[in-house]
Order: structure tokens, then C-alpha cells, then sequence
């Protein structure tokens, strides 16, 4: 490998891994490709799938600042394995020659692929990143550590850096912008991707609330709740946010597992978290500490969520919750 | 049926924890512990080999650990559980490596294992709590170049066939790939067992295989901080919130709580 190759180089171009779901961009990609947008290179946006699925979506992600769209149909295997997008992407790599950066969402699919491309190119990867930047002549990326207690920068060496952005890192803004041109590629799955055998997969039912991770307000029920989501619920949908619970409410049946926030729940970094009957345990902190605003409901004075929440009231939920909800309502008339 | 379980040891998250100066985690401190993650893992390996008629003969649960001197006592928790191999790698050339130069050093220990005899299941946690990165499982399936059978919540083994059942944020998935497979495992249905007394002593006596660099045929300036692709160049102790606001009250506060929202622009 030649020194060159190993210093980090920024490197022309930026690709961005576009996140979808039912023919349909989600809100992180749409973040991604805004973040790319301002590192002043030329975009990249890659979609994974069955061939003319970026048609239609292609203005969209043009509008957010991608100016290639590649879509790449991976034959042999199935595209949603990690291996399948990981054969995608260096498709993509390949023909595109120079791309220094790429983006994906932080989410467990996401860190997977980071991790499998990672070791096929010698990239350096770094997870939960809320920015990324050229210092020092290196992709560097922004990251909190350790529950939300410590900021840190952290350098990506190697050929190629990967940086898994956190949601909410930067806000989506949508801009006009020249029609992108659309590149269609076909990779072959690798024996990676063959190996894995999908016998089936099944939606789960989905809310019409906003998805946890990409909702811009969560409001979060622990066990202080006792078994009732309405005022949890009725709350969020004033806020037009969505649901959370803490691991004790998930496990005591209270609400689905996917509602779970925390480190082996949904990473959530919203711009208004509101957690009623949370105590703030460390394993929870570490999947909401980085939400830009916290409110925190509870009846306990000491309780740990009252060391880092932005506002605080110590108080009964069953009274401060509805009061909440009226007062909201009330004030939009 | 062969399974190896990754461990790591790693820094308690209930105390306090802190990097150092040159951005690495404060490691070695008393209070360092089994990653709880890793529990779970312990348990999914030992039932998937119980199943297969583990401990008898020809059934082997080994726990395998990349880290410092301390981190011997992960391997030993796995031992107490049940485990009957316990396999610790430990070099002074590793320290400051990131996750997938960590990746690279188990896949080259699980290659051994496997040479010595076939390994049917290598398991993982679904993360490290010192790190949080979940790459590792990922990594070691493209190392190994076997199947990657990810954040699974059921485990079935069949005729050299592994099924897992998995929720991704979207779907329910079942998969199936032929042994050996990578599995690593959520939190939600491997309840660790509770080792009991008998269980904790013998695994203070219980042999331990430690194997360096050498022994597993790697070059030292192809780990640790020096061969990472990331390094961490700049760390702070997070400061406190500014202006945090704390009021007792009941439903007569609320208005006050609304016009701090509505300043944030929510309300
Ligand atoms: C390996 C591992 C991983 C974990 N991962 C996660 C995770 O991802 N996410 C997660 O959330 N947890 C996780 N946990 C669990 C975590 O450690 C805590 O146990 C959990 O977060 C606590 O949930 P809680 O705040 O609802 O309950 P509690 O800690 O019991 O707190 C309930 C709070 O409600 C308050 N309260 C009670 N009644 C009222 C009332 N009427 N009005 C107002 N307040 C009231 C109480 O004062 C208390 O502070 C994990 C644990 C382990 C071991
Ligand atoms: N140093 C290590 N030694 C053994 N297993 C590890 C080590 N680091 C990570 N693992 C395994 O990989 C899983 C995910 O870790 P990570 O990718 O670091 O979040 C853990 O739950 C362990 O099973």
C-alpha cells in the first residue's frame, strides 16, 4: 500500500449509503446527504435495490445534495444482507475511483456493513458520529463517548474513512438542484452474501407515529408509568413525536420491544426528549444522551435523570402528564 | 458440536469512567468486569451446544478473550457459567487497538481453534459496553469469510445447518447458513444462568490457554494503536448542561414547562 494511500487522503468524492424502506427515502439519508453536501465534493448517493427504484426518489436526494445516484441491483443473493450491500457499495467504490468519505446511518445494519467493508478495503470506521470534517488533511469525526460524559475527536486513517452518523446530526434542508445523473450498476453477490439463506422475513406493524430513531421528539416511558402508555402516547402525539420506553417497561410487557431506548435499544439523539417515570439509569442514558434538549418527569428528587436533564420537575407524572398535554393542546387552540 | 464465545472484559459502567490523555479508555481498574453483553452470549453458546448433548463427549464450549492480564477473569465468568475451554490472547503489542484490529486478532485465534478442531457456532455479544461499536461480529464474519448471522434471538443447529430468528428495525427475519456461522446475540432472550458456588470455585483452578501474537502467527506492527485505522485525537469530559432548570410541582408548574418549549420552538 503506498504512503499515499495510507494517509487518510479526503479524497474527491463522498458516497453516501441511502437508507429506504418500501420504494421510500428515510429522514437519515436525506440527513447524510445534506451533511455530504456541505463538505464542497462531489456526491454520491448509492441505492441498494431492484433495478428503477431510484427513479423516482433521484430529485429527492438531488434536492439534498447528491449529484450522482447509483443504483446497483445485486444478483445472486439477497440485497438486504449485509454482505449484499457491502457488494454494492464497492461496486460503486470501484467505478467511482475517488471517494475519500462514506457516510452511512448508524443503525446496527448500517454499523454492520461499515465493519464487513472495513476489512475488504483497509478503511478506518468510526460509529454514532454526530459530524465529520477534513482537520489536519484527515477525515476526522465527532463523537460522544461513554454514556454522553466525554467529547471526542477521532482521526480515520487508511484509504477510505467510514463514519456511521447518528440521526439528527445535521437537519435535512432540501435545496434546488440540477437533475442528477443516474448510474445503474449490477454486482455480483459475493460468496458472502450467497452463504446466508433469507426463509423469511415479515414486516413487523408499524405505527403512524414517526420511527423512534428518526422522530425529532421521543417521549419516553419508564416504569413509573405503572402498565398505562395513553398519557405517553397522548403526549407524544401533541408533540407529533413518537413513543419510547425504558428496558423495564419493555420487559414487563408494557409496550413492544422496538420501543426500547438505550444502549441495546434504538440510539436516539432527538431534539426534544421527554422521559416520565425514568429514573435515568447509565444503561439508558448512554441511547438518549446525546438528544439536544431532556425534560424529565419524576417523582423522586434523586433520581439520576435529574443530573442531566436540561428541565426537571419533580413531580407526580399522573398530574404533570395530562396537565402537559392539556396546556399544549390549550395553547395551539 | 464445537462453539467458542467471545468475551470481553471491560470497564464497569456503573462507575465512573474516564479516557486518558492519550484518548484511550482507563482500563485495568478493579472495578473491571465481564461486558454484560457477553452473558448473553455465554448463555446462547451453552444452550446451542446443550442442545447437541453438551458436556458430553465430543462437545466442547470454549470462551475466548482478547485482552490485558485482567482480562483472564471474562474467561473465567464463562468457566463458572459452564464453558469447558478457556482461551486468552494476550500481548503487550495489542493494547490501543480499535475494534476491527481487535476483529482481526480473534479471527486469527478463532482460525486456530477451528484447525485444531471444527467449530461449529462462534458466538458474540450484540456490543461491547466500553466502546459501543457492534463492528466486531460483522468483522470477524468477513475475516473468516463464514456466513454472518447477526443480532439473532434464537438459535437452532440441524444437520450442519444454523437457523437464527432476528428483529431488524423494520422486519422479523429467519436465516439459515451452513456451520460454521458467525451468530452474535440481542439482550432480549439469553438470560444468563447464575454460576453457582461449585461453578465459581472450579473455575479458579480451571485451565487457561494463553496465546501471544507469535502463537497465533501474527506480526505485532499489524495490531494495536500503530496498525488502527482511527485514533482518537482530541478527548473532553463533557461539561454539565448549562442553565438546567429543576422546579418541584404538580400541574400548576406546567405552563412554565410549556413556555420553555415553546422558546425550544416545540409548542
Ligand atoms: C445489559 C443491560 C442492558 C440494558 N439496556 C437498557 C436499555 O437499552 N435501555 C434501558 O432503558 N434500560 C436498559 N437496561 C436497564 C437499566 O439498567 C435500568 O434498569 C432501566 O433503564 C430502568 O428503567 P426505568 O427508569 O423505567 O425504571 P426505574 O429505574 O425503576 O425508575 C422508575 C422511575 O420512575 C419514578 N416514578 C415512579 N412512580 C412515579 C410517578 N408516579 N411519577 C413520577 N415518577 C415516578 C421513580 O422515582 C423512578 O425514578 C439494561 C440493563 C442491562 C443489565
Ligand atoms: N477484545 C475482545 N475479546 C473477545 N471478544 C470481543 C472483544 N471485543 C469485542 N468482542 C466481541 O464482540 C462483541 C461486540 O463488540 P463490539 O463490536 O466491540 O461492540 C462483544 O459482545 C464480544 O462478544
Amino acid at each position: 500500500m503506498s504512503e499515499q494511500q495510507n494517509s487518510g487522503r479526503p479524497g474527491a468524492a463522498v458516497a453516501v449509503l441511502v437508507d429506504h424502506l418500501d420504494g421510500a427515502v428515510r429522514p437519515t439519508a436525506l440527513e447524510l446527504l445534506t451533511l455530504a453536501r456541505g463538505l464542497d465534493r462531489q456526491v454520491h448517493a448509492v441505492w441498494v435495490g431492484s433495478e428503477g427504484g431510484a427513479e423516482a426518489p433521484a430529485a429527492e436526494l438531488a434536492a439534498h445534495g447528491a449529484h450522482v445516484v447509483h443504483e446497483v441491483e445485486v444478483a445472486g443473493a439477497d440485497a438486504r444482507l449485509t454482505a449484499s450491500v457491502v457488494d454494492a457499495l464497492q461496486a460503486v467504490l470501484t467505478a467511482v475511483g475517488d471517494v475519500g468519505l462514506l457516510l452511512v446511518p448508524s443503525t446496527f445494519e448500517g454499523r454492520e456493513v461499515a465493519a464487513r467493508l472495513a476489512v475488504r478495503t483497509g478503511a478506518g470506521v468510526v460509529t454514532g458520529a454526530s459530524g465529520v470534517a477534513v482537520e489536519d488533511g484527515r477525515w476526522t469525526a465527532r463523537k460522544t463517548v461513554l454514556a454522553g460524559g466525554w467529547d471526542t475527536a477521532c482521526a480515520l486513517t487508511g484509504p477510505l474513512a467510514v463514519v456511521a452518523l447518528a440521526s439528527h446530526a445535521v437537519q435535512a434542508v432540501a435545496q434546488e438542484a440540477a437533475a442528477p445523473s443516474l448510474v445503474r450498476h449490477t454486482a455480483q453477490a459475493s460468496a458472502a452474501a450467497r452463504a446466508v439463506t433469507v426463509v423469511s422475513r415479515t414486516r413487523r406493524p408499524t405505527s403512524e407515529r414517526p420511527p423512534l430513531a428518526e422522530a425529532e421528539v421521543v417521549v419516553v416511558g419508564g416504569r413509573g408509568v405503572e402498565g398505562d402508555f395513553s398519557g405517553v402516547e397522548e403526549l407524544a402525539d401533541v408533540l407529533g413525536g413518537a413513543v419510547g420506553a425504558t428496558r423495564v417497561a419493555t420487559d414487563e410487557g408494557w409496550i413492544g420491544h422496538e420501543a426500547q431506548v438505550g444502549q441495546t435499544g434504538v440510539t436516539i439523539s432527538p431534539r426534544l426528549y421527554i422521559g416520565v417515570g425514568v429514573s435515568g439509569a447509565v444503561h439508558h442514558k448512554g441511547g438518549m444522551a446525546a438528544s439536544a434538549t431532556v425534560v424529565a418527569v419524576n417523582n423522586d428528587p434523586d433520581a439520576p435523570v435529574f443530573e442531566f436533564a436540561d428541565y426537571g420537575i419533580v413531580g407526580d407524572l399522573t398530574e404533570v402528564l395530562p396537565a402537559l398535554t392539556a396546556e399544549l393542546r390549550r395553547r395551539r387552540g | 458440536m464445537r462453539v467458542v464465545v467471545c468475551v470481553k472484559h471491560v470497564p464497569d459502567i456503573q462507575q465512573p469512567r474516564s479516557l486518558r490523555a492519550d484518548g484511550l479508555l482507563a482500563r485495568g481498574g478493579d472495578d473491571d468486569t465481564l461486558n454484560e453483553l457477553d452473558e448473553d452470549a455465554l448463555e446462547a453458546g451453552l444452550r446451542t451446544a446443550e442442545a447437541a448433548g453438551f458436556p458430553g463427549e465430543g462437545h466442547d464450549v470454549t470462551v475466548l478473550t482478547v485482552g490485558p492480564a485482567a482480562a483472564v477473569e471474562a474467561v473465567r465468568r464463562g468457566v463458572a457459567m459452564g464453558a469447558s475451554g478457556a482461551v486468552h490472547v494476550r500481548d503487550d503489542a495489542v493494547a490501543g487497538s480499535d475494534a476491527l484490529t481487535t476483529a482481526r486478532v480473534l479471527a486469527a485465534a478463532v482460525a486456530k481453534l477451528h484447525a485444531e478442531a471444527p467449530v461449529d457456532v462462534l458466538v458474540a455479544g450484540m456490543a461491547a459496553l466500553d466502546g459501543l461499536t457492534s463492528l466486531v461480529p460483522a468483522a470477524l464474519a468477513e475475516l473468516l469469510d463464514w456466513p454472518q448471522l447477526t443480532l439473532a434471538d434464537r438459535i437452532t443447529v440441524a444437520d450442519g445447518v444454523v437457523s437464527v430468528r432476528r428483529e431488524t428495525s423494520t422486519d422479523v427475519e429467519e436465516l439459515t447458513a451452513a456451520a460454521p456461522a458467525v451468530v452474535s446475540v440481542t439482550d432480549q432472550a439469553f438470560r444468563a444462568r447464575f454460576p453457582g458456588f461449585k461453578g465459581i470455585m472450579a473455575a479458579r483452578k480451571h485451565p487457561v490457554t494463553t496465546w501471544s501474537l507469535a502463537d497465533l502467527g501474527l506480526d505485532p506492527g499489524t495490531v494495536g494503536l500503530q496498525a488502527s485505522t482511527t485514533r482518537v485525537v482530541h478527548a473532553a469530559e463533557r461539561p454539565d448542561r448549562p442553565d438546567r432548570v429543576l422546579v418541584t410541582g404538580d400541574a400548576e408548574t406546567v405552563p412554565a414547562l410549556v413556555d420553555y418549549l415553546s422558546q425550544k420552538g416545540f409548542a
